[in-house]
């Protein structure tokens, strides 16, 4: 798995890590008994303080998508509503990648459609979903 | 682990004469964390870090580091043991070969990790043979971090670590570091590189002109800060003070433009905004640069 965490952003780099997992369940990029890194190797990897990972794998393990078994690391665990939810949002997905191709069709520069986008879901706090 | 903080502070000062290098400080770093510890250059950072560690005595106020009182005399064998320092000037003795200072040191320390030693040689490519004399900067400075690393300290102080070492060697020190907090290890250390900082920090603190302007998680900061731009059809002058709000730092116009530097309460700021009739609103995260120079500056 590869995380990008952005130090300057205005979310605490835990919630970062939190939600990259979250979005890599959703796209099948990890599945249902992969195996993530230990904390340590992790936070060295990334580069955090390993309280941050330790932190991100805590609050992934109280949504019930993280297994954390002692001495022999971190299983993801997806349960079936989980499933569904991945299904939900790889259709999601493909029916933003057409309203985007449409807005560019249509002739509007990327900044604008993320402008439009950002606008609508502002004032929403950042949300993670607890499955 | 317990949560007794590792450093603790109360009023702390250090005056030469007239001046004063640290004011009334009060200053405490938690066990298991990285807490940076910021500031400009003659701020106060290493006179600081000497005070903790009992090399200078204080003029004003008391503290304790693994609940012992910096001012006790009797520095005690088990406190060295449990607390290790890697100093600015990296003094080591320069006729010894890098061999020869581990053997040495490697005898102070029961608890100490020749595992350590052979990873960390061969991570930082130190060649065992050399006189430290004819070490560069940057070797040297991997060598005491490895002197400390290796001796298992309950507490690493480092100051400005980075210093001399090329992009390769932060990224090794800021690994080393990761992993050493990892196996519980509470970090303490000053530095300018606010970039590597604000990844890997839990804490961070920033000392100016000797007192302490910021102590915060970065976590809280990320949050917290924002800069509000707004633009106004007019710019009255009772604007400014109508947008004084809790949380506003400062605040800086530029003909129809506002923009507002806030260290939280973003929310209500931009609420008011509104009500004020401002025609464009938007708020954007605020790195640790921009408050590192705020903090500095409007001080």
């Amino acid at each position: 798995m590869f995380f990008k965490l952005k130090p300057s952003a205005g979310q605490p780099l835990y919630l970062q890590l939190m939600q990259q997992i979250q979005h890599a369940i959703e796209n099948g990029a990890l599945q249902d008994g992969d195996q993530l890194p230990g904390i340590r190797t992790l936070a060295e990897e990334l580069l955090v303080s390993p309280n941050t990972v330790a932190k991100a794998y805590s609050e992934l393990e109280h949504a019930g998508v993280l297994d954390l078994r002692h001495g022999s690391g971190a299983f993801i665990s997806v349960s079936r509503r989980a499933r569904l939810l991945a299904d939900r949002v790889r259709a999601a997905e493909m029916r933003v990648r057409n309203l985007i191709e449409e807005l560019r069709e249509a002739g509007l520069l990327d900044d604008e459609i993320r402008r439009l986008f950002e606008a609508r879901l502002a004032g929403q706090s950042e949300t993670v979903r607890i499955s | 682990m317990t949560s007794e903080p590792v450093v603790e502070t109360n009023g702390l000062g250090k005056s030469y004469g007239r001046i004063s290098a640290v004011r009334d400080l009060n200053l405490t770093v938690g066990p298991g964390r990285i807490t940076a510890f910021l500031g400009l250059n003659g701020a106060g950072k290493s006179t600081t870090i000497r005070m903790l560690l009992g090399m200078i005595r204080p003029t004003e106020g008391s503290g304790t580091v693994l609940g012992r009182r910096i001012d006790d005399p009797a520095g005690s064998l088990e406190f060295r043991r449990r607390v290790a320092y890697v100093s600015e000037d990296k003094r080591l003795y320069g006729y010894m070969t890098v061999e020869q200072i581990i053997r040495f040191t490697s005898s102070f320390y029961p608890d100490w990790r020749a595992d350590v030693v052979r990873t960390l040689l061969k991570q930082y490519d130190l060649p065992p043979d050399r006189k430290i004399r004819s070490l560069s900067k940057g070797m040297r400075t991997k060598l005491a971090l490895l002197l400390a690393l290796a001796r298992r300290p309950q507490l690493l102080i480092l100051d400005e670590p980075s210093e001399g070492l090329d992009p390769v060697g932060i990224e090794d020190l800021l690994q080393s570091l990761v992993a050493q907090c990892a196996e519980g290890t509470a970090v303490f250390f000053s530095s300018h590189q606010i970039a590597e900082v604000e990844r890997v920090a839990d804490q961070v603190c920033i000392l100016h002109q000797g007192r302490l302007v910021l102590d915060a998680s970065l976590d809280d900061l990320r949050l917290s800060y924002r800069q509000i731009d707004m633009v106004f059809p007019s710019l009255p002058a009772e604007l400014q003070s109508q947008l004084q709000l809790e949380g506003v730092e400062s605040i800086r116009t530029s003909g129809h433009q506002m923009s507002v530097f806030a260290s939280r309460n973003a929310d209500a700021i931009m609420e008011r905004a509104r009500d004020l009739h401002a025609g464009s609103i938007e708020a954007a995260p605020v790195g640790l640069r921009e408050i590192f120079l705020q903090k500095v500056k409007e001080n």
